[in-house]
């Protein structure tokens, strides 16, 4: 074990990862530390979301190692489990439960997986609703809510477990351009109070302002990691330089 | 032909007699038969093939056989083996009642896990994997997540179920049972009118069928409030 391995909240290294024949991941190596923010971007297909996906075990990886917060994930559940516990996730489809009211859909995790009360799951799902700027939403159904409303929800939903790190994937891809600002802001707050955060996004100008380290992604590789200002003022790779032109000329 | 309607009005209290029958076969089927497709679905998901594959060939047999068949089988077949009739479900299975609850049951439950399963099946992978993500056990996003999505999913086809077992109950007649068919038999038997007898024994059918329709139109509409309901 490395002494990196103290001040890394994530850390991976060797990671391989397979669906059938085909290598999503190749040989990932990455730390992560304590409020640290990482925007990983790449072309589709390219392995952002499986990398994180592995993170919190969505997605076995095949072989390597990821430790998180000094666990290493194996097929145990305890392990799982503990990994989870300090892992909030954001999806691109909100993935909020489409039968539960807005304060139901926070409560839920606290209540069965950290054993909070009725009380104090709800002052926790109160005070996390109020910090994404919707409390006056709680006893909504999440139908009821427009994209933007739905993303800051499941924020909210995934803070209330109370995370050391915050996996968000591609979470402003599904909105309409008018609902992505109100869902960056809230990141980029949660950036600024010290979150961990490793952000899958296109969202370029987020990016540059937020991202302590840029990763581009290619065929399942990281091509290139480094600082926002290096990464586009001068990337390295073809591959990066491309991928930027492609994204950056529209 | 004639129509007796006074033979209607006459034998439609009689058969009405036998309904009581028809809702107790209805019902406690319908809840043990519900309780079985559970245990069913939960071994055929479980993802271990000594638990699924048994569970396979079980709704295979019950739902590729002729309910009728399995009736015969479980009424006139089993008394003739030794061991049930000193096993421990002797008492059931020598009574028809019994015997007719227990081929329903046996049959509805095949039915109804697999109706369970579409359900399963049709929840949104991404609303397991938020659940997964934010730490909660398999167990509770079963409970929570999948289950309650999945019941209101099939409850069209599950309401289905119901009114195809509610007509099933009448085939207890063929084994001595005074259900309303049982007793609409007895009645032709006695006043050769097939016609008048069974329409109006189709009238009492339908109008069951009617009620459940409605029960459960009800508590589809209920248990979909957070879809219809808009800004």
């Amino acid at each position: 074990m490395s002494d990196s391995g103290q001040t890394n909240i994530i850390l991976m290294e060797n990671v391989d990862k397979f669906f059938g024949e085909f290598q999503a991941l190749k040989n990932i190596s990455l730390s992560v530390k304590k409020g640290e923010r990482i925007v990983v971007c790449g072309p589709s297909g390219s392995g952002k979301s499986t990398l994180i996906r592995c993170i919190n075990r969505l997605e076995e990886h095949s072989s390597g190692k990821i430790v998180v917060n000094g666990h290493e994930l194996t097929s145990a559940v305890k392990d799982i489990d503990a990994v989870r516990k300090e892992v909030g996730m954001v999806f691109q489809s909100f993935n909020l439960f489409p039968h539960l009211t807005v304060i139901n859909n926070l409560m839920l995790a606290p209540k069965l997986a950290r054993k909070a009360s009725k009380a104090e799951a709800y002052d926790i799902a109160m005070k996390f609703l109020e910090r994404v700027k919707i409390p006056e939403q709680a006893n909504k159904y999440p139908s009821q809510l427009s994209g933007g409303q739905q993303q800051r929800v499941a924020i909210a939903r995934a803070l209330c477990m109370n995370p050391l790190v915050m996996l968000f994937d591609e979470p402003t891809s599904a909105l309409d351009p008018e609902m992505i600002s109100e869902v960056l802001d809230v990141m980029t707050d949660l950036a600024q109070e010290g979150m961990t955060m490793i952000v899958v996004t296109h969202e370029m100008g987020f990016a540059r302002s937020v991202a302590d380290n840029m990763i581009f992604m290619d065929n399942g590789e990281i091509v290139e990691m480094n600082s926002p200002k290096e990464f586009f003022d001068n990337p390295k790779s073809d591959r990066t330089k491309l991928f930027l032109s492609q994204i950056l000329t529209h | 032909m004639s129509f007796d309607f006074d033979l209607i009005l006459d034998s439609i209290p009689k058969m009405l007699m036998g309904i009581g029958l028809t809702f107790q076969l209805l019902f406690l089927s319908l809840l043990l038969g519900t309780a079985l497709a559970i245990i069913l679905l939960i071994m055929r998901i479980s993802g271990r093939w000594y638990l699924s594959w048994p569970t396979m060939v079980y709704i295979y047999i019950f739902r590729g056989t002729p309910i009728l068949v399995q009736i015969f089988i479980i009424y006139y077949g089993f008394p003739q083996l030794e061991f049930i009739r000193e096993g421990i479900f002797w008492p059931i299975l020598k009574e028809p009642f019994g015997c007719a609850i227990v081929a329903l049951t046996l049959n509805t439950g095949a039915y109804v896990s697999e109706i369970f399963r579409g359900g399963v099946i049709g929840v949104d992978r991404g609303l397991k994997e938020a659940g997964a993500a934010l730490g909660l056990s398999a167990t509770h996003r079963f409970i929570y997540i999948t289950a309650p999505i999945a019941i209101r999913l099939c409850l069209p086809a599950y309401s289905n179920d119901v009114i195809s077992l509610q007509k099933s109950t009448a085939l207890a007649s063929t084994i001595t049972l005074l259900d309303m068919t049982g007793i609409a038999r007895t009645i032709v038997a006695e006043t050769y009118a097939p016609y008048e007898v069974f329409i109006s024994l189709m009238c009492i059918y339908l109008i069951l069928t009617w009620v459940i329709q409605r029960s459960f139109g009800w508590l589809e509409k209920r248990m979909s409030r957070h879809i219809r309901e808009e800004v």
